[in-house]
């Protein structure tokens, strides 16, 4: 029997040949209507070109025609897993404007609940990502922890998810009696699962080795593109909006930014994980000191902001948070802009993702946790 | 740098600087065929350092329209504002600024998709949001859509 012998160039080096796939708009791990192009020769990324729009609703128009307290309710619809503090950034940009001084007992609320909603989004996105990595488990852990957070919400204003808690001057209500109880002990019910978490992903040897040395960003890159948020600190830009431009309560708590240097998923993933932490220990300093007081500053029925231009912003779970308000005097603004983190945090997929794996992309896309709503708007 | 010290120092760079009041940060509006260069010497000149662009807006104004950008410097946490001025509604155009904050290219085609403001040499200048058969910007003033807006 003869040997088959091959000759020509395919010997030396395999012929490849780049070809374009879609990821999306509906693939499971791009959490939301995202399509990504994806040029790929093999399994090599060459290119990776994100399509987005499929959940554009145009709430920059639509704030132009709404008054400011309306607008403060399409905020909750944009990053869902922040909207209170979406919520905070309208209604310190319009107290801002018309020089409101807010009770302290609402800084120290609005603080409290904004440091459960962030714990709320990275228990979510932990029990995703691990998911997204074949980690079933991770899901269930998140998901019942958080369910405790949502509880409390439900309890406090009536809402679980877009929770319309905050309007100019204040607080929609005041905490329920329960409130406090019931937050101790879910951060001391926390401080006793946060380490599982950790024994669960962060030290398993197959999840170490999809995310360390994947996708990584410096930090000369990470500030170019805007990203912000725990994917900006992981690559060592300190964007931390609670420690640059303090608001509400944090001037008076202590918490350490976290910064990590290199970079990597593990390491944007690690950054969410102390993150949770330094949470914690903000709403430990908080909660058994809410000043007693109004839930509201007395506030004109017909908010007008005088001619001007106001920028607020702050820290959501993903990062520098905006808003831009232009305001001719009138009851709506004239031009307000939403600046939202997953927009520019999603742009720098393309610089990040080439060269890796399709596998990869997964990973890396998990680890920048997009929330679709957010970058549409 | 306080703001006293950058306006001395910005004040050198272009002719034709103008410095709108604002309470909150320095603003400064650039001339249009100035815009570039001065965006460049805002990033590179060490001093100055402005490597965080952390918001661009378009505005449309009855007359022209406007680029507003948000700027920060990660080295001196200094801000600024700087605002430039297209020459008209019709065909508005200014230079991108994306070779500089690359954060810029994705901003600059929001821009474009919602107001018409066309960015000289932006590599990749097409619809973002909307869809590539859209017609109008529905963020101008005088864009009506009979069906899906409704106004009270």
């Amino acid at each position: 029997m003869s040997e088959l012998v091959l000759t020509g160039p395919e010997t030396e080096t395999a012929l490849t040949q780049e070809y374009f796939i879609n990821m999306g708009p509906q693939h499971p791990s791009t959490h939301g209507v995202l399509r990504l192009v994806l040029t790929i020769d093999g399994e090599i990324i060459r290119r990776v070109e994100p399509h987005i729009g499929y959940i554009h609703r145009s709430i920059e128009k639509m704030c132009e025609h709404d008054s400011y307290r309306q607008i403060v309710h399409l905020t909750d619809r944009m990053d869902y897993l922040s909207c209170h503090m979406n919520n905070e950034a309208v209604c310190l940009a319009v107290e801002q404007a018309l020089q409101i001084e807010v009770p302290e007992r609402v800084k120290v609320i609005r603080t409290i609940v904004s440091e459960l909603t962030r714990l709320a989004s990275h228990q979510l996105w932990w029990g995703v990502m691990g998911m997204d990595l074949g980690a079933i488990t991770s899901f269930l852990y998140g998901f019942r922890d958080r369910e405790m957070i949502n509880d409390i919400f439900e309890e406090t204003c009536g809402a679980r998810l877009t929770m319309n808690y905050n309007v100019p001057g204040g607080l929609m209500f005041d905490i329920h009696p329960n409130f406090q109880k019931r937050t101790k002990d879910f951060v001391a019910h926390f401080c006793t699962k946060l380490p599982e978490y950790d024994r669960l992903l962060s030290d398993n040897p197959i999840f170490r080795s999809r995310t360390e040395g994947v996708g990584y960003l410096s930090k000369e890159d990470a500030i170019g593109y805007g990203v912000t948020g725990p994917s900006g600190r992981a690559s060592g830009f300190a964007c931390d909006v609670r420690k640059r431009l303090p608001y509400s309560a944090y001037p008076q708590v202590e918490f350490t930014e976290i910064i990590r240097t290199e970079g990597d998923c593990f390491a944007r993933y690690k950054a969410r994980i102390l993150e949770m932490w330094e949470s914690l220990r903000i709403i430990e300093q908080l909660i058994d000191n809410i000043p007693e007081g109004e839930f509201q500053a007395p506030t004109k029925q017909v908010l007008k902001l005088p001619k001007g231009e106001y920028y607020q912003r702050v820290e959501t779970a993903r990062g520098d948070f905006g808003v831009y308000i232009i305001s001719e005097g009138n009851k709506s603004p004239y031009r307000l802009k939403f600046r939202s983190p997953g927009f520019s945090n999603l742009f720098v997929l393309d610089k990040v993702a080439r060269g890796s794996k399709i596998a990869d992309l997964v990973a890396i896309m998990s680890t920048f946790d997009y929330v679709m709503p957010d970058i549409d708007r | 740098m306080d703001n006293e010290g950058l306006k001395t120092i910005l004040s050198a760079w272009a002719e034709g600087l103008e410095w709108p009041e604002s309470p909150q940060f320095l603003q400064v509006r650039v001339p249009a065929p100035a815009l570039h260069d001065f965006a460049r010497r805002l990033k590179e000149e060490h001093e100055t350092a402005f490597d965080y662009l952390y918001c661009l807006t378009g505005v449309d104004w009855p007359e022209y329209m406007e680029v507003v950008y948000h700027l920060e410097s990660s080295r001196h946490g200094h801000r600024l504002v700087v605002r430039a001025r297209t020459a008209g509604r019709e065909d508005p155009r200014l230079d991108t600024v994306s070779d500089i904050w690359p954060t810029a290219d994705a901003h600059e085609r929001e821009a474009y998709d919602l107001l018409g403001i066309r960015f000289n040499r932006h590599p990749d200048l097409r619809r973002l949001l909307l869809t590539d058969d859209w017609v109008g910007y529905p963020l101008r003033k005088d864009y009506k859509d009979e069906i899906n807006m409704i106004e009270l």
